[in-house]
Protein backbone atom coordinates (compact mmCIF):
# COMPACT_ATOMS: atom_id res chain seq x y z
CA UNK A 1 0.00 0.00 0.00
CA UNK A 2 1.47 3.54 -0.83
CA UNK A 3 0.72 6.64 -0.30
CA UNK A 4 -2.27 6.98 -2.74
CA UNK A 5 -3.98 4.67 -0.57
CA UNK A 6 -3.56 6.31 2.62
CA UNK A 7 -4.29 9.58 1.33
CA UNK A 8 -7.77 8.10 -0.28
CA UNK A 9 -8.49 6.30 3.34
CA UNK A 10 -7.85 9.45 5.17
CA UNK A 11 -10.45 11.39 2.26
CA UNK A 12 -12.61 8.66 2.66
CA UNK A 13 -12.61 8.79 6.85
CA UNK A 14 -13.35 12.52 6.21
CA UNK A 15 -16.07 12.02 3.95
CA UNK A 16 -17.73 8.82 6.21
CA UNK A 17 -17.04 10.95 9.36
CA UNK A 18 -19.08 14.18 7.60
CA UNK A 19 -22.17 11.68 6.57
CA UNK A 20 -22.01 10.41 9.76
CA UNK A 21 -21.88 13.49 12.12
CA UNK A 22 -25.67 14.09 13.23
CA UNK A 23 -25.92 10.07 13.62
CA UNK A 24 -22.53 9.81 15.84
CA UNK A 25 -23.88 12.96 17.65
CA UNK A 26 -27.01 11.60 18.43
CA UNK A 27 -25.38 8.82 19.92
CA UNK A 28 -23.41 10.71 21.68
CA UNK A 29 -26.39 12.74 23.11
CA UNK A 30 -28.03 9.29 24.40
CA UNK A 31 -24.73 8.85 26.81
CA UNK A 32 -22.64 11.81 26.45
CA UNK A 33 -22.48 15.24 25.87
CA UNK A 34 -23.68 15.07 22.22
CA UNK A 35 -20.60 16.35 20.26
CA UNK A 36 -18.87 13.81 18.87
CA UNK A 37 -19.85 13.67 15.35
CA UNK A 38 -19.63 17.36 15.28
CA UNK A 39 -16.00 17.69 16.42
CA UNK A 40 -14.80 14.38 14.25
CA UNK A 41 -16.54 16.15 11.09
CA UNK A 42 -15.04 19.28 12.03
CA UNK A 43 -11.17 17.63 13.01
CA UNK A 44 -11.33 15.54 9.59
CA UNK A 45 -12.34 18.62 7.71
CA UNK A 46 -9.14 20.47 9.01
CA UNK A 47 -7.27 17.37 8.09
CA UNK A 48 -8.24 17.59 5.05
CA UNK A 49 -7.01 21.23 4.26
CA UNK A 50 -3.37 20.07 6.36
CA UNK A 51 -2.90 17.40 3.73
CA UNK A 52 -3.63 19.94 0.85
CA UNK A 53 -0.85 22.46 2.07
CA UNK A 54 1.72 20.07 3.22
CA UNK A 55 1.57 16.98 1.04
CA UNK A 56 3.42 14.81 3.30
CA UNK A 57 5.11 12.26 1.06
CA UNK A 58 4.81 8.43 2.48
CA UNK A 59 2.23 6.75 4.21
CA UNK A 60 3.82 7.17 7.93
CA UNK A 61 3.81 10.99 6.73
CA UNK A 62 0.17 11.26 6.30
CA UNK A 63 -0.59 9.40 9.26
CA UNK A 64 1.03 11.62 11.94
CA UNK A 65 0.39 14.90 9.98
CA UNK A 66 -3.27 13.47 10.73
CA UNK A 67 -3.17 12.53 13.98
CA UNK A 68 -1.26 16.31 14.84
CA UNK A 69 -3.88 17.78 13.47
CA UNK A 70 -6.90 16.09 15.58
CA UNK A 71 -4.79 17.05 18.33
CA UNK A 72 -4.82 20.30 17.66
CA UNK A 73 -8.99 20.76 16.42
CA UNK A 74 -10.54 18.39 17.91
CA UNK A 75 -10.34 18.48 21.74
CA UNK A 76 -12.78 16.55 24.05
CA UNK A 77 -11.07 12.85 24.55
CA UNK A 78 -11.12 12.33 21.14
CA UNK A 79 -8.87 14.91 20.00
CA UNK A 80 -6.09 13.15 21.82
CA UNK A 81 -7.37 9.64 21.59
CA UNK A 82 -7.57 9.81 18.06
CA UNK A 83 -4.47 11.73 17.36
CA UNK A 84 -2.64 9.44 19.27
CA UNK A 85 -3.47 6.23 17.58
CA UNK A 86 -2.66 7.89 14.37
CA UNK A 87 0.51 9.36 15.44
CA UNK A 88 1.21 6.08 16.31
CA UNK A 89 0.35 4.49 13.28
CA UNK A 90 2.17 7.01 11.27
CA UNK A 91 5.11 6.53 13.51
CA UNK A 92 5.51 2.73 13.10
CA UNK A 93 5.12 2.85 9.32
CA UNK A 94 8.36 5.20 9.57
CA UNK A 95 9.08 6.47 5.91
CA UNK A 96 8.59 3.43 4.04
CA UNK A 97 7.00 4.76 0.39
CA UNK A 98 5.33 1.36 0.09
CA UNK A 99 4.60 -1.02 3.23
CA UNK A 100 2.77 -4.36 3.16
CA UNK A 101 0.05 -6.07 5.23
CA UNK A 102 2.28 -7.06 8.07
CA UNK A 103 3.37 -3.18 8.71
CA UNK A 104 0.02 -2.15 8.41
CA UNK A 105 -0.71 -4.83 11.03
CA UNK A 106 2.20 -3.33 13.24
CA UNK A 107 0.76 -0.11 13.03
CA UNK A 108 -2.62 -0.46 14.19
CA UNK A 109 -1.37 -2.31 17.05
CA UNK A 110 0.84 0.82 18.11
CA UNK A 111 -2.37 2.54 16.84
CA UNK A 112 -4.68 0.48 19.80
CA UNK A 113 -1.27 0.56 22.35
CA UNK A 114 -1.37 4.48 22.61
CA UNK A 115 -5.06 4.69 22.92
CA UNK A 116 -5.10 2.08 25.65
CA UNK A 117 -2.00 3.93 27.58
CA UNK A 118 -3.51 7.24 27.37
CA UNK A 119 -6.77 6.50 27.95
CA UNK A 120 -6.05 3.23 30.11
CA UNK A 121 -9.14 1.56 28.75
CA UNK A 122 -9.73 -1.99 28.40
CA UNK A 123 -11.85 -3.99 26.39
CA UNK A 124 -15.41 -4.28 28.10
CA UNK A 125 -15.54 -0.51 28.99
CA UNK A 126 -17.81 0.49 26.40
CA UNK A 127 -14.92 2.55 24.37
CA UNK A 128 -13.49 2.69 20.99
CA UNK A 129 -10.81 0.55 22.47
CA UNK A 130 -14.25 -2.45 21.89
CA UNK A 131 -13.89 -1.37 18.05
CA UNK A 132 -10.21 -1.24 17.58
CA UNK A 133 -8.97 -4.44 19.60
CA UNK A 134 -11.22 -6.91 18.14
CA UNK A 135 -10.31 -5.58 14.66
CA UNK A 136 -6.77 -5.51 14.72
CA UNK A 137 -6.96 -8.65 15.95
CA UNK A 138 -8.91 -9.97 13.51
CA UNK A 139 -6.67 -7.95 10.75
CA UNK A 140 -3.39 -9.81 12.21
CA UNK A 141 -5.32 -13.30 11.97
CA UNK A 142 -6.00 -13.17 8.47
CA UNK A 143 -2.73 -11.80 7.84
CA UNK A 144 -0.97 -14.91 9.74
CA UNK A 145 -4.05 -17.10 7.98
CA UNK A 146 -2.59 -16.32 4.57
CA UNK A 147 -5.91 -14.21 3.64
CA UNK A 148 -5.61 -11.57 0.71
CA UNK A 149 -4.84 -7.93 1.16
CA UNK A 150 -8.85 -7.36 0.59
CA UNK A 151 -10.10 -10.39 2.22
CA UNK A 152 -7.91 -8.44 5.74
CA UNK A 153 -9.02 -5.27 4.93
CA UNK A 154 -12.59 -6.83 5.33
CA UNK A 155 -12.17 -8.79 8.33
CA UNK A 156 -10.72 -5.39 9.75
CA UNK A 157 -13.46 -3.25 8.87
CA UNK A 158 -16.16 -6.37 9.95
CA UNK A 159 -14.37 -7.10 13.05
CA UNK A 160 -14.84 -3.00 14.32
CA UNK A 161 -18.13 -3.14 13.04
CA UNK A 162 -19.26 -5.77 15.17
CA UNK A 163 -16.71 -4.64 17.71
CA UNK A 164 -19.06 -1.31 17.99
CA UNK A 165 -22.39 -3.51 18.05
CA UNK A 166 -21.42 -4.87 21.03
CA UNK A 167 -20.86 -2.28 22.82
CA UNK A 168 -24.90 -1.73 23.04
CA UNK A 169 -25.50 -4.44 26.30
CA UNK A 170 -22.17 -3.27 27.97
CA UNK A 171 -22.32 -0.95 31.11
CA UNK A 172 -19.43 2.16 30.57
CA UNK A 173 -16.77 2.13 32.68
CA UNK A 174 -14.94 4.81 31.00
CA UNK A 175 -15.52 8.38 29.39
CA UNK A 176 -18.16 10.20 30.21
CA UNK A 177 -20.60 7.59 29.70
CA UNK A 178 -19.49 6.16 33.09
CA UNK A 179 -21.32 8.31 34.59
CA UNK A 180 -24.41 7.07 33.80
CA UNK A 181 -23.98 3.64 35.14
CA UNK A 182 -26.38 1.31 34.26
CA UNK A 183 -28.58 3.49 32.41
CA UNK A 184 -25.38 3.50 29.61
CA UNK A 185 -26.80 -0.06 28.52
CA UNK A 186 -28.34 -0.41 25.31
CA UNK A 187 -26.69 2.22 23.78
CA UNK A 188 -23.61 2.08 20.88
CA UNK A 189 -20.28 3.51 21.86
CA UNK A 190 -20.08 6.67 19.05
CA UNK A 191 -16.36 6.21 19.86
CA UNK A 192 -16.57 2.68 19.04
CA UNK A 193 -19.01 3.81 15.67
CA UNK A 194 -16.57 6.24 14.79
CA UNK A 195 -14.02 3.74 14.79
CA UNK A 196 -15.34 0.99 13.06
CA UNK A 197 -16.20 4.26 10.32
CA UNK A 198 -12.57 5.00 9.82
CA UNK A 199 -11.82 1.51 9.59
CA UNK A 200 -14.34 1.01 7.48
CA UNK A 201 -12.70 3.81 5.09
CA UNK A 202 -9.60 2.00 5.08
CA UNK A 203 -11.34 -1.18 3.56
CA UNK A 204 -12.98 1.00 0.83
CA UNK A 205 -10.47 3.45 -0.08
CA UNK A 206 -8.41 -0.15 -0.83
CA UNK A 207 -10.36 -1.43 -2.74
CA UNK A 208 -11.32 1.80 -4.93
CA UNK A 209 -7.93 1.96 -5.48
CA UNK A 210 -7.82 -1.17 -7.34
CA UNK B 1 -34.70 26.46 18.87
CA UNK B 2 -34.01 29.53 19.46
CA UNK B 3 -30.64 31.09 20.09
CA UNK B 4 -29.34 34.58 19.93
CA UNK B 5 -26.49 33.83 17.73
CA UNK B 6 -25.35 34.26 13.94
CA UNK B 7 -24.48 30.62 13.00
CA UNK B 8 -23.87 27.35 15.06
CA UNK B 9 -19.73 27.76 14.00
CA UNK B 10 -19.31 31.26 14.82
CA UNK B 11 -20.47 30.91 18.50
CA UNK B 12 -17.43 31.16 20.40
CA UNK B 13 -14.77 33.46 18.72
CA UNK B 14 -18.12 35.90 18.39
CA UNK B 15 -18.47 35.48 22.47
CA UNK B 16 -14.71 35.93 22.30
CA UNK B 17 -14.82 39.77 20.42
CA UNK B 18 -17.46 40.38 22.84
CA UNK B 19 -15.64 39.75 25.86
CA UNK B 20 -12.88 41.53 24.65
CA UNK B 21 -15.03 44.46 23.46
CA UNK B 22 -16.25 44.37 26.90
CA UNK B 23 -13.80 44.23 29.00
CA UNK B 24 -10.52 46.11 27.77
CA UNK B 25 -8.19 44.62 31.04
CA UNK B 26 -8.68 41.41 29.17
CA UNK B 27 -6.27 40.39 26.33
CA UNK B 28 -8.13 38.05 24.12
CA UNK B 29 -6.66 36.17 21.42
CA UNK B 30 -9.83 35.17 19.47
CA UNK B 31 -8.00 33.37 16.83
CA UNK B 32 -6.12 30.86 18.98
CA UNK B 33 -9.01 31.20 21.32
CA UNK B 34 -6.64 32.07 24.71
CA UNK B 35 -8.06 34.84 27.37
CA UNK B 36 -5.24 36.42 29.45
CA UNK B 37 -4.77 39.68 32.01
CA UNK B 38 -4.11 42.71 29.48
CA UNK B 39 -0.70 43.43 31.61
CA UNK B 40 1.21 40.41 31.09
CA UNK B 41 2.43 37.93 33.46
CA UNK B 42 4.22 39.47 36.49
CA UNK B 43 7.83 38.40 37.10
CA UNK B 44 8.34 35.50 40.17
CA UNK B 45 3.99 35.00 40.02
CA UNK B 46 2.99 31.50 39.62
CA UNK B 47 0.27 31.50 36.64
CA UNK B 48 -2.51 30.55 36.70
CA UNK B 49 -4.31 28.59 33.66
CA UNK B 50 -7.43 27.08 33.33
CA UNK B 51 -10.11 25.64 30.57
CA UNK B 52 -12.45 23.92 29.22
CA UNK B 53 -15.33 23.32 27.03
CA UNK B 54 -17.29 27.03 26.23
CA UNK B 55 -20.87 26.77 27.64
CA UNK B 56 -20.21 27.25 31.53
CA UNK B 57 -19.65 31.56 31.35
CA UNK B 58 -18.65 33.09 33.41
CA UNK B 59 -16.11 29.90 33.74
CA UNK B 60 -13.51 30.46 33.08
CA UNK B 61 -12.93 33.62 30.80
CA UNK B 62 -14.87 35.89 33.13
CA UNK B 63 -12.49 34.90 36.38
CA UNK B 64 -9.37 36.05 34.87
CA UNK B 65 -7.51 39.21 36.30
CA UNK B 66 -6.55 39.80 39.24
CA UNK B 67 -6.56 37.43 42.38
CA UNK B 68 -7.69 34.88 40.15
CA UNK B 69 -6.73 33.14 37.09
CA UNK B 70 -3.58 34.79 35.00
CA UNK B 71 -5.57 32.67 31.52
CA UNK B 72 -8.27 31.32 30.32
CA UNK B 73 -8.47 28.44 27.17
CA UNK B 74 -12.22 28.14 26.02
CA UNK B 75 -13.33 24.98 24.44
CA UNK B 76 -15.41 24.98 21.59
CA UNK B 77 -19.24 24.31 23.47
CA UNK B 78 -19.18 21.63 25.90
CA UNK B 79 -15.67 20.52 24.50
CA UNK B 80 -12.00 20.66 25.88
CA UNK B 81 -10.13 23.30 24.53
CA UNK B 82 -6.67 21.84 22.47
CA UNK B 83 -3.25 21.82 23.67
CA UNK B 84 -2.06 24.25 21.41
CA UNK B 85 -4.05 26.96 23.38
CA UNK B 86 -3.06 25.40 26.41
CA UNK B 87 0.59 26.13 25.39
CA UNK B 88 -0.08 29.67 24.62
CA UNK B 89 -1.57 30.48 27.47
CA UNK B 90 0.83 28.69 29.85
CA UNK B 91 3.78 30.53 27.82
CA UNK B 92 1.84 33.55 28.13
CA UNK B 93 1.52 33.73 32.17
CA UNK B 94 4.71 32.49 32.55
CA UNK B 95 6.75 34.51 35.08
CA UNK B 96 9.30 32.24 36.06
CA UNK B 97 7.88 30.66 39.17
CA UNK B 98 5.82 27.74 37.52
CA UNK B 99 2.20 27.69 36.02
CA UNK B 100 -0.46 25.59 37.83
CA UNK B 101 -3.22 24.28 35.66
CA UNK B 102 -6.56 24.19 36.34
CA UNK B 103 -8.20 21.05 35.19
CA UNK B 104 -11.78 19.72 35.88
CA UNK B 105 -11.93 16.22 35.86
CA UNK B 106 -13.31 15.27 32.61
CA UNK B 107 -11.51 12.95 30.49
CA UNK B 108 -10.96 15.02 27.68
CA UNK B 109 -9.80 18.05 30.01
CA UNK B 110 -7.46 15.68 31.73
CA UNK B 111 -5.88 14.59 28.52
CA UNK B 112 -5.50 17.90 26.44
CA UNK B 113 -3.91 19.42 29.91
CA UNK B 114 -2.18 16.64 30.23
CA UNK B 115 -0.16 17.19 26.78
CA UNK B 116 -0.16 20.57 27.15
CA UNK B 117 2.09 19.81 30.27
CA UNK B 118 4.43 17.83 28.87
CA UNK B 119 4.54 20.26 25.75
CA UNK B 120 5.36 22.87 28.38
CA UNK B 121 7.85 21.04 30.51
CA UNK B 122 9.86 20.50 26.87
CA UNK B 123 10.28 23.80 26.78
CA UNK B 124 11.54 24.51 30.15
CA UNK B 125 8.01 25.55 32.07
CA UNK B 126 7.44 24.20 35.29
CA UNK B 127 3.39 22.38 35.60
CA UNK B 128 1.75 21.12 38.04
CA UNK B 129 -1.71 19.66 37.13
CA UNK B 130 -4.85 20.45 39.96
CA UNK B 131 -7.72 18.06 38.94
CA UNK B 132 -11.18 19.15 40.64
CA UNK B 133 -13.82 16.28 41.05
CA UNK B 134 -16.19 17.85 43.92
CA UNK B 135 -19.42 15.95 42.13
CA UNK B 136 -20.86 14.03 44.83
CA UNK B 137 -23.58 12.74 41.83
CA UNK B 138 -20.92 10.42 40.65
CA UNK B 139 -21.06 7.99 43.36
CA UNK B 140 -19.06 5.09 42.51
CA UNK B 141 -16.03 6.21 41.46
CA UNK B 142 -14.35 2.91 41.14
CA UNK B 143 -16.56 1.94 38.34
CA UNK B 144 -16.44 5.45 36.24
CA UNK B 145 -13.90 8.12 35.19
CA UNK B 146 -14.20 9.52 38.75
CA UNK B 147 -16.20 12.25 40.38
CA UNK B 148 -16.23 15.37 37.89
CA UNK B 149 -14.74 18.70 38.58
CA UNK B 150 -17.86 21.39 39.11
CA UNK B 151 -18.61 24.61 40.92
CA UNK B 152 -15.55 23.64 43.35
CA UNK B 153 -13.42 24.94 40.85
CA UNK B 154 -14.47 28.50 41.12
CA UNK B 155 -13.35 28.07 45.00
CA UNK B 156 -9.87 26.82 43.78
CA UNK B 157 -9.30 29.55 41.13
CA UNK B 158 -9.94 32.54 43.37
CA UNK B 159 -8.12 30.72 46.62
CA UNK B 160 -5.33 29.33 44.77
CA UNK B 161 -5.43 32.87 42.98
CA UNK B 162 -4.88 34.62 46.28
CA UNK B 163 -2.29 32.92 47.09
CA UNK B 164 -0.47 33.10 44.07
CA UNK B 165 -0.84 36.89 44.06
CA UNK B 166 0.53 36.74 47.89
CA UNK B 167 3.69 35.46 46.18
CA UNK B 168 3.60 32.03 47.12
CA UNK B 169 5.48 29.16 45.36
CA UNK B 170 3.92 26.91 42.80
CA UNK B 171 4.05 23.95 45.77
CA UNK B 172 2.13 26.19 47.71
CA UNK B 173 -0.39 27.30 45.38
CA UNK B 174 -0.86 23.39 44.48
CA UNK B 175 -1.28 22.74 47.80
CA UNK B 176 -4.23 25.32 48.79
CA UNK B 177 -5.88 24.61 45.36
CA UNK B 178 -5.64 20.67 46.45
CA UNK B 179 -6.85 21.67 49.87
CA UNK B 180 -9.71 23.07 48.66
CA UNK B 181 -11.01 20.67 45.94
CA UNK B 182 -10.17 18.14 48.66
CA UNK B 183 -12.57 20.30 51.42
CA UNK B 184 -15.69 20.96 48.54
CA UNK B 185 -18.27 19.09 47.33
CA UNK B 186 -21.47 19.92 44.47
CA UNK B 187 -24.18 18.38 43.65
CA UNK B 188 -26.94 19.45 40.51
CA UNK B 189 -30.42 19.55 40.07
CA UNK B 190 -31.58 20.28 36.44
CA UNK B 191 -35.17 21.30 35.45
CA UNK B 192 -35.02 21.58 31.76
CA UNK B 193 -32.56 20.44 29.17
CA UNK B 194 -29.51 22.61 27.01
CA UNK B 195 -29.24 23.20 23.67
CA UNK B 196 -26.23 22.62 21.90
CA UNK B 197 -25.63 25.28 19.10
CA UNK B 198 -24.36 23.05 16.48
CA UNK B 199 -26.83 20.47 17.41
CA UNK B 200 -29.49 22.72 17.28
CA UNK B 201 -32.05 20.48 19.96
CA UNK B 202 -32.29 19.44 23.17
CA UNK B 203 -29.85 17.18 24.86
CA UNK B 204 -32.38 15.20 26.88
CA UNK B 205 -35.85 14.95 27.18
CA UNK B 206 -37.60 16.13 30.75
CA UNK B 207 -41.21 15.77 31.15
CA UNK B 208 -43.43 18.77 32.27
CA UNK B 209 -43.07 17.72 35.76
CA UNK B 210 -39.62 15.81 35.53
CA UNK B 211 -36.46 16.52 36.90
CA UNK B 212 -32.96 15.56 36.80
CA UNK B 213 -30.91 14.73 40.18
CA UNK B 214 -27.35 15.05 39.97
CA UNK B 215 -27.11 16.27 36.68
CA UNK B 216 -23.36 17.27 35.38
CA UNK B 217 -22.30 20.91 33.68
CA UNK B 218 -22.81 19.24 30.10
CA UNK B 219 -26.19 17.88 30.35
CA UNK B 220 -24.88 14.47 30.61
CA UNK B 221 -27.60 12.91 32.97
CA UNK B 222 -26.84 11.86 36.64
CA UNK B 223 -28.24 9.90 39.51
CA UNK B 224 -31.80 9.09 38.88
CA UNK B 225 -35.06 11.04 37.07
CA UNK B 226 -37.70 11.88 39.03
CA UNK B 227 -41.08 14.01 40.28
CA UNK B 228 -40.54 17.85 40.81
CA UNK B 229 -40.57 19.23 44.30
CA UNK B 230 -40.52 21.98 46.14
CA UNK B 231 -37.20 24.33 46.62
CA UNK B 232 -36.94 23.34 50.05
CA UNK B 233 -37.12 19.38 49.26
CA UNK B 234 -34.48 20.18 46.39
CA UNK B 235 -32.31 21.19 48.90
CA UNK B 236 -32.45 19.00 51.23
CA UNK B 237 -31.66 16.39 47.99
CA UNK B 238 -28.68 18.26 47.51
CA UNK B 239 -27.75 19.11 51.33
CA UNK B 240 -28.36 15.02 52.02
CA UNK B 241 -26.18 14.12 48.71
CA UNK B 242 -23.17 16.48 50.06
CA UNK B 243 -23.84 16.00 54.04
CA UNK B 244 -23.45 12.10 53.31
CA UNK B 245 -19.42 12.80 51.91
CA UNK B 246 -18.31 16.01 54.26
CA UNK B 247 -19.51 16.82 57.66
CA UNK B 248 -21.36 19.73 57.71
CA UNK B 249 -21.22 21.26 61.37
CA UNK B 250 -18.51 23.97 60.88
CA UNK B 251 -18.16 27.15 59.06
CA UNK B 252 -18.63 26.79 54.92
CA UNK B 253 -18.59 28.93 52.36
CA UNK B 254 -21.60 28.15 50.47
CA UNK B 255 -22.53 28.96 46.76
CA UNK B 256 -26.05 28.81 45.15
CA UNK B 257 -25.27 28.49 41.70
CA UNK B 258 -27.67 28.58 38.29
CA UNK B 259 -27.51 26.63 35.51
CA UNK B 260 -27.92 29.13 33.38
CA UNK B 261 -31.50 29.63 32.66
CA UNK B 262 -32.57 29.71 36.62
CA UNK B 263 -34.01 33.63 37.76
CA UNK B 264 -32.29 34.63 40.57
CA UNK B 265 -35.02 35.59 42.52
CA UNK B 266 -35.08 31.60 42.45
CA UNK B 267 -31.69 31.25 43.92
CA UNK B 268 -32.34 33.80 46.53
CA UNK B 269 -35.02 31.62 47.54
CA UNK B 270 -32.84 28.64 47.57
CA UNK B 271 -30.25 30.12 49.03
CA UNK B 272 -32.58 30.64 52.20
CA UNK B 273 -33.82 27.18 52.19
CA UNK B 274 -29.75 25.43 52.22
CA UNK B 275 -28.72 28.49 54.92
CA UNK B 276 -31.72 27.62 57.16
CA UNK B 277 -31.04 23.68 56.50
CA UNK B 278 -27.17 24.05 56.75
CA UNK B 279 -27.79 25.78 60.39
CA UNK B 280 -30.35 23.04 61.08
CA UNK B 281 -27.32 20.81 60.61
CA UNK B 282 -25.41 22.43 63.34
CA UNK B 283 -23.08 24.03 60.17
CA UNK B 284 -22.74 27.88 59.58
CA UNK B 285 -22.93 30.32 55.93
CA UNK B 286 -19.61 31.98 56.77
CA UNK B 287 -19.42 33.18 53.13
CA UNK B 288 -21.84 32.53 49.94
CA UNK B 289 -22.07 33.44 46.09
CA UNK B 290 -25.50 33.37 44.78
CA UNK B 291 -25.97 33.37 41.35
CA UNK B 292 -24.79 32.24 37.45
CA UNK B 293 -21.08 30.94 38.02
CA UNK B 294 -20.76 27.72 36.58
CA UNK B 295 -23.53 27.18 33.90
CA UNK B 296 -24.88 24.84 31.13
CA UNK B 297 -26.28 26.99 28.08
CA UNK B 298 -29.40 27.98 29.24
CA UNK B 299 -30.35 24.93 31.36
CA UNK B 300 -32.97 25.59 34.11
CA UNK B 301 -31.86 24.48 37.29
CA UNK B 302 -29.01 24.69 39.99
CA UNK B 303 -25.75 23.42 41.29
CA UNK B 304 -24.96 24.11 45.34
CA UNK B 305 -21.41 23.45 46.36
CA UNK B 306 -20.49 23.88 49.82
CA UNK B 307 -16.35 24.27 51.35
CA UNK B 308 -15.27 23.79 54.60
CA UNK B 309 -13.73 26.81 55.42
CA UNK B 310 -10.24 27.33 57.62
CA UNK B 311 -8.86 30.99 59.01
CA UNK B 312 -6.52 30.74 55.86
CA UNK B 313 -9.16 29.83 53.99
CA UNK B 314 -11.53 32.57 54.76
CA UNK B 315 -8.35 35.36 54.42
CA UNK B 316 -7.54 33.87 51.09
CA UNK B 317 -11.56 33.75 49.66
CA UNK B 318 -11.78 37.52 51.15
CA UNK B 319 -8.79 38.47 49.66
CA UNK B 320 -9.28 41.08 46.64
CA UNK B 321 -10.38 40.01 43.18
CA UNK B 322 -10.96 41.45 40.29
CA UNK B 323 -12.16 40.03 36.97
CA UNK B 324 -15.09 40.17 35.27
CA UNK B 325 -17.46 37.67 37.24
CA UNK B 326 -16.01 38.38 40.86
CA UNK B 327 -15.04 41.40 42.29
CA UNK B 328 -14.57 43.18 45.80
CA UNK B 329 -11.75 44.57 48.22
CA UNK B 330 -9.95 46.41 45.27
Amino acid sequence: MDAAVFRAWIVTAAEVIEANRDHLTQLDAAIGDADHGINLARGFAAVLGALDAASPAGPGAILTLTGNTLISKVGGASGPLYGTAFRRAGKSLGDAADVDMPAVSAALDAALAGVQQLGAAREGDKTMVDALAPATRAFGKAIADGASEPEALRSLAEAAEAGAEATIPMQALKGRASYLGPRSVGHEDPGAVSTALILGALRDAAQAGR
Amino acid sequence: MKKLINSPDTVVTQALQGVAAAHPQLKVDVENKVITRAGGPRTGKVGLVSGGGSGHEPLHGGFVGYGMLDAACPGEVFTSPVPDQMLIATRAVNGGAGVLHVVKNYTGDVLNFQMAAELAEDEGIEVVPIITNDDVAVEDSLYTAGRRGTGATVFVEKIAGALAEEGADLGTVAAGAREVNERSRSFGVALSSCVVPAAGKPTFELGDSEIELGIGIHGEPGRTRTTHSTASDLAAVALDAIGADLSLDTDLLVMVNGMGGTPLIELYLLFNEVRQQVEARGGRVARNLVGNYITSLEMQGFSVTVGQLTDTLTRLWDAPVDTPALRWGR
